[in-house]
């Protein structure tokens, strides 16, 4: 069985869970026997290289196997954005750079007429770019030989569905964060309607939780019978390198932290109101916000304003070992999203033996039964539950043994076969039957 | 033969509201919730029951009898939100035919961490007993049927006492049934009553359970069940919730109508009859000694204390609840005292359990918070507020500082554990 695959980002450059995921994923159906192409942007800035070799070519190329990816192929195609908005949130939005040139399909039109050139909430050649990886797809798609279209992400979409479209293969689309999640009633309808359309035209949808589905379902307006919900699995650093240095615990401090990138869709107002709120009642700890995004800025503001500016510290946006690093300082992390398809983080956190407190508006928040779960608004609540973890040392004991060992159950290898299954499922639909049934 | 005897479990416990470190006051308990939970099992359950086991007391003239174990948290509840129930209790008290048990007051633990607060608690329920149902009980009942050889000896020490209900426990019993009466090896002016578990779950859990090969039992296939130990036993105790009747199984399922019928189909046969616990304990000997020297519990599968003891925040919890006794007590504050007991119910600790966490079932069904450490988050939390009470109350000198967690985690339990054996221990040396 062969995927033509279609993503956006991929590590080590990555702005968030989407990048985290594809690698997880196609790694481990690359033990499965699958055979992935794995078509992406180029790859922004390259000279550190990960397991993965990027290969920055023009066009594309067939990049070498590389080590645990021997089942997947990369392709790029030049491009220099991130898909959501990170890093230096006073980009300017500003107007297109003039009308594209050597656009195929109609539904590149369709993007482009509507938003006219400016694209709200995003960088502001992100419309471009989709349109580009679109465009070049169809030449990629010619040369590779593959059974089924996987699509990660809206980004992605528009290309999916020329490619299956020309093709005549099966299209899966899978949701790792929808427009809802990202910009909750301030939708941008350029995107939402991309993502509508995806979705439809898809034969299967696939989405990182129960609670994304709900979203697909009610407000995308997806049949629930296409939708498969497959939860994200988290990598267990079995290469025996460990990712433990050794960080001096604060002897003086309770560390609390938020990781993650400050956008309006992790809450981190809500962080810094409990903490404000945790602070009335316990001396002697620190809220650690680790991450960038447009609100950081905003959030020192806020910190100062909530009178707590002194106990809250910003790393701005963190790598490597220094994520590692954060982790180990924290007594508890918290992730109090507004709204969060799935949450690797508090896997990740927990792999680092941290407890974990998550907003009940997530995915992970379904799954995961040894960690502590609040409302994101709910900021009296979450303040009552730091403060029960800082103060009693059987809760913060046992959070971390049993969620430690619990996230040993998120596993990619079992996303991998659920994902295989709905590729079967697929392709032994009589529609695909014809030339196909045999993989 | 065989005597069928019958005893319900009667308890709610008052429920904590969600208490953060915010709040000033120090009202503990969801009023609002116990009373609908109160008033939803009344209607259910109690007084449709009760009025049930009215009309077949008449309707058998004195042959059919039963024993209730009602705890003094649910008394008092009635009080407040069902009066109704308990004046139907009294009036079944008043049959002759109907025998009430004892335990502690409020359903707690106290057993494995306070001899003196356990004794206490017996008195009281014992008073309440005879204050509103006019009877001196005779037969002890832990909560729970938690039992070791220790808790016999206490129970012989206290004094007044002719028997004690126990689990049925396949791994102390052997090759023995359950349907005859035993003596603990350390107290013999005691005898044991067994639960034949079997029979008392095919009511209890199993009867409306369509994957269950029996079902749907009728009261005639169960008092060929009970006719089938004819010959081979005294007496078949069916001990269980009595919320089995209406709120476990509910009405549609034909429970009510089961237990309607199966006096008579019982007593087609002319060797059976009903008999209250006292009665069977003047009818018959123990035949053997029931040897337990580890605690037992009619809980779960594992009939041991893992459901309330079995994690690191319930251990914890417990400790904290009774390293407060001392302070509480010396405040004489009876409200202080009253808060800090309604807090010794068992359930509070059950809903910290995680052992059936992942797979949810039996246990989330009687739980009202999301996850157990809502429950140790907010039991703590209230137990801190209580402390902070007492110490105003308490002159600081007198108070010892709350203890922290780990360290000897439950030096009472432990201890009482050491005792527990030690009778043992002197009955293996005069062997040897």
């Amino acid at each position: 069985m062969k995927a033509f695959m279609l993503g956006w980002e991929f590590p080590p450059f990555i702005s968030g869970g989407l990048g985290t995921a594809c690698h997880g994923l196609t790694k481990a159906m690359g033990r499965l026997g699958i055979r992935i192409a794995f078509v992406l942007p180029k790859a922004q800035i390259s000279d550190s290289a990960g397991t993965v070799r990027v290969l920055s070519a023009e066009g594309y190329v067939k990049s070498e196997e590389v080590g645990g990816f021997e089942h997947v192929s990369f392709h790029e195609i030049p491009s220099t954005l991130r898909p959501y908005v990170s890093a230096t949130g006073d980009e300017g939005y500003g107007q297109g750079r003039g009308p594209f040139r050597g656009g195929h399909g109609h539904y590149v039109r369709s993007w482009h007429s509507q938003a006219s050139g400016q694209v709200e909430n995003y960088p502001h050649d992100m419309a471009q770019q989709v349109h580009r990886y679109t465009s070049k797809i169809l030449e990629i798609a010619t040369v590779e030989e593959f059974d089924i279209v996987h699509a990660h992400d809206w980004m992605t979409y528009p290309a999916g569905i020329a490619v299956a479209q020309s093709t005549g293969k099966p299209l899966i689309v899978h949701v790792h964060s929808t427009e809802c999640d990202r910009s909750g009633q301030n939708l941008n309808q350029n995107v939402y309607d991309i993502e509508r359309r995806g979705m439809h035209f898809a034969d299967r949808v696939i989405t990182v939780s129960n609670y994304t589905k709900n979203i697909i379902v009610h407000r995308y307006g997806v049949n629930p019978e296409k939708v498969k919900v497959i939860y994200n699995g988290v990598e267990h650093d079995n290469d025996g390198k460990s990712v433990f240095s050794h960080t001096q615990p604060d002897e003086m401090n309770k560390i609390v932290l938020f990781l993650g990138r400050i956008t309006m869709q992790k809450g981190p107002e809500y962080f810094l109101m409990a903490a404000q709120k945790v602070l009335e009642k316990v001396e002697n700890v620190k809220f650690v916000m680790a991450g960038d995004g447009d609100m950081t800025n905003r959030m020192v503001e806020f910190a100062a304003y909530l009178g707590i500016g002194h106990r809250v510290l910003f790393t701005r946006f963190l790598q490597g070992i220094d994520v590692d690093r954060a982790y180990q300082m924290a007594d508890l992390y918290v992730m109090p999203s507004v709204s969060e398809p799935f949450g690797i983080a508090p896997l990740e956190a927990l792999k680092h033996k941290v407890p974990v407190l998550v907003s009940k508006q997530s995915g992970i928040a379904e799954v995961l039964t040894h960690a502590l779960k609040v409302d994101f608004w709910d900021i009296h609540q979450m303040a009552n539950k730091i403060v029960a973890v800082l103060k009693y040392p059987v809760l913060s004991r046992m959070l971390r043994e049993y969620g430690h060992s619990e996230m040993y159950k998120f596993r990619w290898d079992d996303a991998a076969v659920k994902v295989k299954r709905v590729y079967e499922e697929v392709l032994t639909e009589p529609a695909f039957m014809l030339g196909y049934g045999d993989s | 033969m065989p005597s069928i005897c019958f005893y319900f479990q009667v308890h709610q416990p008052f429920r904590l509201r969600k208490y953060t470190i915010f709040d000033q006051d120090s009202d503990y308990f969801n009023e609002d919730k116990n009373a609908e939970i109160c008033e939803r099992v009344a209607r259910k359950c109690y007084l449709p029951s009760n009025l049930l086991m009215l009309k077949l007391i008449r309707q058998f003239e004195g042959t059919f009898k039963i024993a209730y174990s009602v705890t003094g948290t649910l008394l008092e509840q009635l009080e407040l939100y069902a009066p109704g129930v308990l004046a139907s209790f009294q009036k079944l008290a008043s049959t002759g035919c109907v025998e009430f048990l004892t335990e502690t007051y409020h359903h707690s633990l106290s057993f494995l961490y306070s001899r003196e607060e356990f004794v206490e608690q017996i008195r009281l329920h014992g008073q309440t007993i005879q204050r509103l149902f006019g009877q001196k009980p005779r037969i002890f009942r832990n909560t729970e049927l938690i039992y070791n050889n220790d808790l016999a000896s206490a129970i012989d020490q206290i004094g007044g006492f002719d028997a004690i209900m126990v689990e049925g426990a396949d791994h102390i019993l052997g090759y023995r049934s359950p349907d005859f009466l035993y003596r603990p090896p350390n107290a013999a002016g005691l005898k044991l009553l067994l639960k034949n578990y079997r029979l008392s779950d095919d009511i209890a859990f199993r009867f409306s359970n369509r994957d269950w090969c029996q079902w749907p039992v009728t009261s005639e296939r169960f008092a060929s069940w009970i006719n089938a130990i004819n010959g081979n036993g005294h007496v078949v105790n069916l001990f269980m919730d009595y919320e089995t009747l209406g709120e476990h199984q509910w009405e549609d399922t034909g429970i009510f109508r089961f237990m309607e019928r199966l006096p008579s189909e019982i007593l087609k046969h002319p060797d059976n009859n009903f008999k209250t616990p006292s009665e069977v304990v003047a009818a018959y000997d123990a035949v053997g000694e029931f040897d337990v020297p580890y605690t037992i519990s009619w809980a779960d599968i594992e009939r041991d204390l893992s459901a309330w003891r079995g994690n690191p925040m319930q251990e914890n919890a417990l400790h904290r609840l009774y390293a407060l006794e001392d302070h509480v007590k010396a405040t004489n504050d009876p409200d202080i005292i009253a808060d800090w007991r309604r807090l010794q119910a068992s359930d509070h600790f059950y809903y910290m359990c995680t052992k059936y966490f992942a797979d949810g079932d039996v246990h989330k069904y009687f739980n009202h918070y999301d996850s157990p450490y809502e429950a140790y988050i907010n039991f703590v939390t209230v137990l801190d507020d209580l402390y902070s009470r007492c110490a105003v109350r308490c002159p600081p000198r007198d108070c010892k500082i709350l203890p922290q967690d780990e360290p000897a985690s439950d030096i009472k339990g432990l201890k009482s554990e050491v005792k527990g054996r030690k009778p043992e221990y002197e009955r293996l040396k005069s062997e040897v």
